[in-house]
């Protein structure tokens, strides 16, 4: 069942047989018409980034901090965001992967899948204000002083809420991808269970578990929600881990509502950096995806 | 049927790396534990915080239409009318394309351009928030204002829901750019819902002599309708908790108005506008977590009934296909 190319119009009859036929024709088109539209919000904003953006890269953008209009201090805070966050989440994300493809079996793995799919879709700024909580928790019972209710460590620890349940499911699919007839092979050669995940599955899973791991990264690069109400922002580079920081996508909201045209302008280079990071991370996840297929 | 048992009983002593088997399945059991009970710290510490707004206001507090930091009297009602206007609206534009995108992905569409076709859709999901956000407020509100928002107006003008000026940033521009920012998601799983219907279910219809619109009708929908229900209210999901392109775009004014080129505020826009604002015990802060706490439950309960539908009916076309 395809569209023909170009179509071939019924005739311009009325009778009962011709009308299912221009019936069919009209929601065809209609479906093509819903492509487009759906595809125009996409092309109109690579198209306004672009032609926004690029007037506003110069080398001043980058080597600038937020306070002289610049997105320097916005790009090192996001790579230092998201660096942490990875560094937490991947390991918890992997391993709970791990569980939930190698051992969840029964009702305890349903109900743990179930739980981690669920947590995938928790508002992000809900997990923004349940990382201010926690610290400011903590901060109440002497544990950490209250300064870290705005910081760094409040920022990763969101973010990081955000990508393990992600991770983690990403990962699943890609651990049990691997046949069965690998997971065999290496158990019937007297190897145990723990080295034939860890030395077999997980290395025949890399690719899966690689492109799980930068759409992870991808998603919680662009996160804005949850960092205004842990990390906040700062006009300077980064100064401490219980200091607030600036990203990425926390300079192009306060730029893009700035009275000042030279930070509108800003807002977009800086859109346009953090849409080609994206892009860039889709492609590549793509690519991993092509390569395994094909080397299958 | 891909598990393994190791030999139990007298002989376990003698595997080989059992204490290492333990210890790593102890270890990964414990870590996937530790993350579902993450979801019940995130929950208990919100309503720790939240405390203290939901001992000075009750229940009235879902019902209050002030939020005001002065007097310190908060209530949820025009936050809540916000999001629930906003996500209806979504939903309103945002469905009947996502199906039309789904139907042509997965039914219409010749192979070749099936595949990029999928991709370029899924690229929408990529564009983080405030690109939206920014883009709505320079490229969307401007062309709301002075034509879309005034055309609307010019034929259904009469409506209490389309009264005032035409600003751009509004309810309705909000609503817009959430039902392109669902489209991805709503689309994408429903096109999984309809790849599901095995196929001998397309050739029975063909066969009777069907166009093929009346087998995407009679055969393909029909039998998917619980996978694609379950995909919309997944949407629903999405539209609900979304914040920062609705902040840009909604106006952010704490008011219960009819017409939707009224501003507004949804819960998750009045928690980024307001967060910044007082010390860190203040009564709006507790408010605010209260309000996120709301905005949590109202996501779960609309997250998890779409998931059960969405698990029966691919589960079904398993069982069949």
């Amino acid at each position: 069942m395809r569209l023909r190319f170009p179509f071939t119009l019924p005739p311009f009859r009325f009778d009962r047989a011709t009308r299912r036929l221009w019936k069919d024709l009209f929601m065809s088109v209609a479906a093509l018409v819903c492509v487009a539209i759906a595809l125009m919000p996409l092309v109109s904003i690579l198209f306004e980034a672009g032609a926004r953006g690029l007037q506003s890269i110069q080398p001043g953008l980058f080597l600038f901090d937020t306070r002289d209009g610049g997105i320097g201090n916005s790009i090192q805070g996001t790579l230092i965001l998201v660096a942490l966050s990875s560094g937490v989440a991947l390991p918890v994300g992997i391993l709970t992967g791990v569980y939930l493809a190698e051992f969840g079996k029964g009702r305890v793995g349903t109900g743990v899948r179930f739980f981690v799919d669920v947590m995938t879709q928790i508002p992000s700024i809900v997990v923004g204000i349940f990382a201010y909580s926690l610290i400011l928790t903590l901060a109440f019972s002497g544990l950490v002083g209250t300064r870290l209710v705005f910081s760094t460590v409040t920022g990763v620890i969101a973010l990081a809420t955000i990508m393990i349940p992600f991770v983690a499911r990403t990962s699943e699919e890609a651990l049990r991808l691997v046949p069965i007839s690998t997971r065999e092979a290496a158990l019937a050669l007297g190897i145990p269970r723990h080295r034939t995940i860890l030395r077999v599955v997980l290395p025949s899973s890399a690719s899966g578990l690689i492109t799980g791991a930068l759409l992870g990264v991808a998603r919680v690069a662009g996160e804005t929600a949850p960092l205004l109400v842990t990390a906040l922002g700062s006009l300077y580079g980064f100064s401490g881990l219980d200091q607030p920081i600036e990203s990425l996508p926390h300079t192009i909201y306060t730029f893009g509502l700035s009275p000042s045209t030279a930070e509108n302008q800003a807002a977009w280079g800086a859109s346009l950096v953090l849409v080609l990071i994206m892009l860039t991370i889709s492609i590549v996840s793509r690519v991993i995806v092509r390569l395994r297929s094909v080397s299958e | 049927m891909h598990r393994f048992r190791f030999v139990r009983g007298r002989y376990r002593g003698f595997e080989p790396g059992a204490l290492g088997d333990t210890l790593f399945q102890g270890l990964a059991s414990l870590v996937a534990l530790g993350v579902v009970a993450l979801l019940g710290v995130i929950a208990a510490v919100l309503l720790v915080v939240a405390s203290r707004s939901v001992g000075i206001f009750g229940v009235g507090f879902l019902g209050g239409a002030t939020w005001d930091s002065v007097a310190n009297v908060y209530g949820a009602a025009p936050f809540i009318y916000g999001t629930l206007v906003t996500s209806a609206l979504a939903l309103l534009f945002g469905v009947p394309i996502s199906l039309g995108v789904a139907i042509f992905l997965s039914e219409l569409a010749p192979a070749k351009i099936r595949i990029p076709l999928t991709y370029v859709v899924e690229l929408l999901a990529a564009v983080p928030s405030v690109v939206y956000g920014l883009w709505g407020i320079y490229v969307l509100a401007p062309a709301m204002a002075a034509s879309i928002e005034p055309a609307i107006q010019g034929v259904l003008g009469f409506l209490p829901i389309f009264q005032g000026a035409t600003r751009g940033a509004d309810k309705f521009a909000a609503g817009v750019i959430l039902a392109i920012m669902i489209i991805p998601t709503i689309s994408s799983v429903s096109r999984e819902a309809l790849r599901a219907v095995p196929q001998s279910q397309r050739e029975a219809a063909l066969s009777l002599g069907a166009t093929r619109w009346e087998t995407t009708r009679i055969a393909v929908l029909r039998y998917a309708w619980a996978g694609i229900f379950g995909a919309i209210i997944l949407g629903l999901g999405r539209a609900v908790g979304e914040t920062m392109a609705v902040t840009m775009m909604i106006g952010n004014s704490n008011t219960i108005t009819l017409s939707l080129f009224d501003p507004g505020q949804t819960i998750a826009s009045l928690i980024a506008n307001n967060f910044g604002e007082g010390g860190p015990v203040d009564l709006q802060k507790s408010a605010l977590i209260e309000l996120g706490l709301v905005l949590m439950l109202m996501s779960l309960v609309i997250n998890v009934f779409a998931r059960l539908m969405v698990a029966r009916v691919i589960r079904r076309g398993e069982g069949m296909g």
